[in-house]
């Protein structure tokens, strides 16, 4: 397989990496940047646990060729925080306990992420709408919804913090 | 949180840690993506381990040839069954299962052969080019298949593929039977379901030829039982091998035994002396199963005329799968459980364990009691209504009077079974609402209960059930060493919430480090909900020997007794005296003098006398505490696809005492919704020992959209023997989610479904038998 250059901004940072055409973006983020806080929960495009943002949508990068991200702006769980100050929507997944084993985690915040993003104001319908391609094994979800309201109502006051 | 509930006594000033709402210790490694779960551990220099697995699901090994695929370049190491001549399982009388099949495959997916290779490409094109030659054998999915006349055996020595049965009988069955003005009786044929946690199995394990030592990192409940397992298979020195357990996904049971890939996965790294890493594929992590089984029950119940129980017969036989397993422990579960919850003066129990083509069963949530509580909680419903009696009348007429030992030896200490009935009436506004909603909208009732902990452990050691050590250095930080597996669950942020309890200290002072056989002491593991109680108590008696050593050492230098001295946490006080007072920091400073670093550990034992009664099988079942829950389900039947919508779920839940709450809402929650995923949804099913569909789309677990907002109401009854008075809070519910279903479905419908799950497609063939039963019931009355 020919490797060419793959140049694609990841987490504000613009990068070129010698990548094989059919590298998955998910192995991409993985394996060559070595970040793994995005997960693989299933054999492709079933779970969401990959959700990462591409331009700011959600995007499974499990069934997305790294290729296909040529040129666009990748983020991954890895970007919200600064530093370890975490972000507002991280902050309330952990206060709420939106998170259990944590597995889903980073997909189900990106995915929540790239609603806010649009609608900084969400229904509980509307949460569970953007939120129906991700599975969580563990909550039930009850808190995963009380999280991305708490962080609603975080962005709305302000506060990061 | 309700104002009502028992206050924990502590001097004023004191910092409170037990009873707040707390978010976990590592909560926000996981938020931050920054936790490392197995298949994201620094995988740098390793080899990529595969698994070649049985296209067969019943079948006599006649050739295996790797040697092609050894040859292909890249290909570092192969191993077969022909490396491990020793068998495993959780349970020491069961052990029938090689990490490798020799001889014989017994399930489609079951592991032959494994390669590590320098990629992903290599291992691949190496699996392509084995080949297996067989003979094959029949095929059985079903118990009833297996167990035929005449049926292939499995294991040769196992006549009619039968692993076990148990028969028990307690009371006067046949008097009570008869003393009975109604018996009635059910059948019911629950499917498989299976755990999907939400990380597909992996692992990581290094080799040191050098000098002989093994570190393993692997998805797992038990690393104390994987420890011992991997050292029977490999054959080495268990002082020889580091067992980490990384984060990991959820386990809900599925990883409550060593599971075939641990082992595969050592053994690739001994024969190619190094490092090798093996992820397997949803699809893989499906084969290796050890959910809930199959499971036919037939229910029967006497009762009088003013809905007391006099007698219970229950028959259960479960689809176990290819091997041992648990499998002993589940049968011996469904039979235990139909005792302590309600007053039943006899019950018989005859179980039946069989083995089938399939991926082995195991211990899932709620394991043993949930297709039994299933079949019991809806035949009651049916008496009830057919008695007259309100179904929650008719649960208040046959309480248990505790403290009591049933009449299987099993002792009730703390019962708030009759609160968590009355606030799920109340929640879900049954009086009014039972039977009057309109057609297609129905409420339903049912209750269950689970152990904590279950009273004698897997391997019997004579040692105690829980041990956790405690580290006090010049820092003042204290550092909790455990061997209990958090796996979501909380469980480190239980153990420094009691620790930091008792010596008043804030979560700043103290960490959890756990599950590194190096560092961390024993621990039997995550199951049976035995943490909170057993590591529980243990923390605790840990902190008070370290609370004590600090006492004596205020009480040293202030020069009083220690009964004297108070302790506020970060102040000790020398109580009579105002104003005398050394800050925590000076009394661990005077402490640590002529001792240097203080060690200290707790211990927690199980007492005989509630290990359980004499008989054969008395050994599963007892606990030093139940759980009990009550929970109501409203459901909105659609009449033309057959689809039950989940509308609502109340549930009250006997925890004894929530020492996080917030986590014993998201323990509730979580075991509440993964029961409603096996009432309306959840089913593994096989086609001639193919399971179909192992994928996340076809084995549907509920989405965010299927699920309903699910209330919780914590019952606090502040058991006698747990810490602080807790017991256990999440499994306890799970069962009540199946039988209250079906109850709300028939509320909404009028019509039973006995079988689970509550499909579309089972709702309507239910709907078009009984249109058919009708119009022939009124032909012939005309
Ligand atoms: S890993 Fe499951 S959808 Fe991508
Ligand atoms: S928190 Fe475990 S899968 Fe969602």
């Amino acid at each position: 397989m020919e490797k060419s250059i793959l140049r694609l901004t990841l987490n504000g940072r613009e990068r070129a990496d010698a990548v094989d055409g059919n590298v998955l973006l998910i192995d991409y983020i993985r394996e060559i940047a070595g970040l793994t806080g995005t997960k693989m929960g299933c054999d492709g495009g079933e779970c969401g646990a990959c959700t990462v943002l591409v331009d700011g949508e959600p995007r499974l990068a499990c069934i997305s060729l790294a290729a296909s991200a040529e040129g666009h702006d990748v983020e991954t769980i890895e970007s919200l925080a600064e530093g370890t100050r975490l972000s507002a929507l991280q902050k309330s997944f952990h206060q709420k306990l939106g998170s259990q084993c944590g597995f889903c985690t980073p997909g189900m915040i990106m995915a929540s992420e790239g609603l806010l993003r649009k609608n900084p104001d969400p229904s509980v319908e509307e949460i569970r709408t953007g939120l129906s391609g991700n599975i969580c094994r563990c909550t039930g979800y009850v808190k995963i919804i009380e999280s991305v309201q708490d962080a609603a109502e975080r962005k709305a006051e302000g506060d990061a913090a | 949180m309700s104002a009502d509930r028992p206050a924990i006594a502590r001097p004023a000033g004191k910092n409170a840690l037990i009873g707040e709402r707390t978010p976990l210790i590592d909560g926000a490694e996981k938020v931050s993506g920054v936790a490392k779960y197995p298949a994201d551990l620094d995988a740098t220099g390793a080899l990529v381990g595969r698994i070649y697995r049985s296209p067969y699901g019943h079948a006599e090994i006649i050739n295996l040839d790797v040697e092609a695929a050894r040859k292909i370049p890249g290909v570092v190491a192969i191993v077969t069954g022909d490396d491990c001549d020793v068998t495993y399982g959780i349970l020491p009388v069961a052990q029938n299962e090689y990490p490798l099949a020799r001889g014989k495959v017994r399930y489609r997916g079951e592991p032959v052969a494994a390669v590590a290779a320098i990629d992903e490409a290599t291992a691949e094109a190496a699996l392509r080019a084995i080949v297996m030659e067989v003979n094959e054998l029949p095929i059985y999915d079903r118990s009833e298949d297996s167990r035929a006349p005449g049926a292939a055996l499995l294991h040769d020595d196992k006549p009619d593929n039968l692993e076990r049965s148990v028969h028990t009988e307690f009371g006067d069955v046949a008097t009570e039977f008869a003393n009975a003005d109604i018996v009635r009786e059910a059948v019911h044929d629950c499917a498989e379901v299976t755990q999907m946690h939400m990380d597909p199995h992996a692992g990581i394990a290094e080799y040191d030829v050098e000098r002989h030592r093994l570190l393993l990192q692997s998805a797992t409940q038990v690393p104390y039982y994987v420890h011992l397992m991997v050292a029977q298979c490999m054959k080495m020195d268990k002082s020889s091998i580091r067992v980490i357990k990384p984060f990991i996904g959820g386990g809900f049971g599925a990883r409550t035994e060593t599971l075939n890939y641990e082992l595969v996965l050592c053994l690739l790294a001994r024969a190619a002396k190094g490092k090798v890493r093996i992820k397997l594929s949803r699809e893989e992590t499906f084969f290796t199963h050890r959910g809930r089984p199959r499971t036919k029950i037939n229910m029967k119940i006497g009762m009088k005329k003013d809905g007391r129980f006099t007698a219970c017969e229950c028959t259960v036989e479960q689809s176990g799968g290819g091997y041992g397993g648990y499998g002993i422990v589940t049968i011996l579960y469904a039979g235990a459980l139909l005792n302590a919850i309600y007053d039943i003066p006899a019950v018989k129990y005859d179980g039946y364990r069989v083995y089938t083509n399939t991926p082995p069963c195991g211990a899932m949530r709620g394991h043993g009691t949930v297709d039994v509580r299933h079949a019991f909680e809806t035949l009651l419903d049916k008496m009830a209504e057919e008695l007259g009696i309100d179904a929650l009348e008719l649960r208040r007429r046959n309480f248990l009077q505790t403290p009591t030992t049933t009449i299987n030896g099993i002792k009730v200490t703390s019962y708030g079974f009759p609160d968590c009935i009355d606030w799920a009436e109340e929640a879900s506004g049954w009086k009014k609402r039972h039977g009057q909603l309109p057609y297609g909208k129905g409420l339903g009732i049912a209750c269950s209960h689970y152990v904590s902990g279950a009273a004698k452990p897997v391997h019997w050691t004579g040692e105690p059930h829980a041990t956790v050590n405690l580290k006090l250095d010049y820092d003042a930080g204290v550092t909790v060493l455990t061997g209990a597996a958090d796996i979501g669950q909380g469980s480190s942020t239980i153990l420094a919430q009691v620790v930091g309890e008792v010596l008043g200290l804030g979560l700043n002072r103290i960490t959890v480090i756990a599950n590194d056989s190096r560092i961390t002491p024993k621990d039997n593991g995550s199951y049976s909900s035995r943490v909170t109680f057993m590591v529980g108590n243990a923390a605790l008696e840990a902190a008070q020997n370290l609370q004590k050593l600090l006492i004596e050492a205020a009480a040293r230098k202030m020069e009083a007794k220690p009964e004297d001295i108070e302790c506020l946490g970060e102040i000790y006080r020398v109580a009579a005296k105002q104003g005398v007072e050394m800050s925590y920091e000076d009394v661990v400073r005077e402490a640590l003098v002529d001792t240097g670093t203080i060690t200290v550990k707790g211990n927690f034992t199980v007492p005989r006398e509630y290990q359980g009664g004499k008989f054969h099988g008395a050994a599963v079942g007892p606990s030093m505490a139940y759980s009990y829950a009550a929970l109501a389900v409203e459901v909105d039947v659609d009449e033309i696809t057959g689809r039950v919508n989940i509308e609502n779920i109340w549930v009250a839940h006997d925890c004894g005492y929530a020492l996080n709450p917030l986590a014993v809402e998201g323990q509730i929650q979580g075991a509440v919704w993964m029961g409603l995923g096996q009432a309306v949804s959840e089913e593994n099913r096989y086609f001639k020992g193919l399971l179909v569909g192992p994928n996340v789309l076809d084995y549907r677990v509920p989405t965010i959209k299927d699920s309903p907002h699910i209330e919780v109401k914590i019952v606090e009854s502040n058991d006698p023997n747990g810490p602080f008075g807790a017991k256990e809070a999440s499994e306890g519910a799970l069962a009540a989610v199946l039988p209250a279903v079906a109850n709300a479905v028939y509320d909404a419908i009028g019509i039973r479904v006995d079988d689970m799950p509550l499909t579309p497609e089972r709702i309507v063939d239910a709907m078009v038998k009984h249109e058919r039963d009708t119009k022939a019931q009124r032909q012939a009355a005309q």
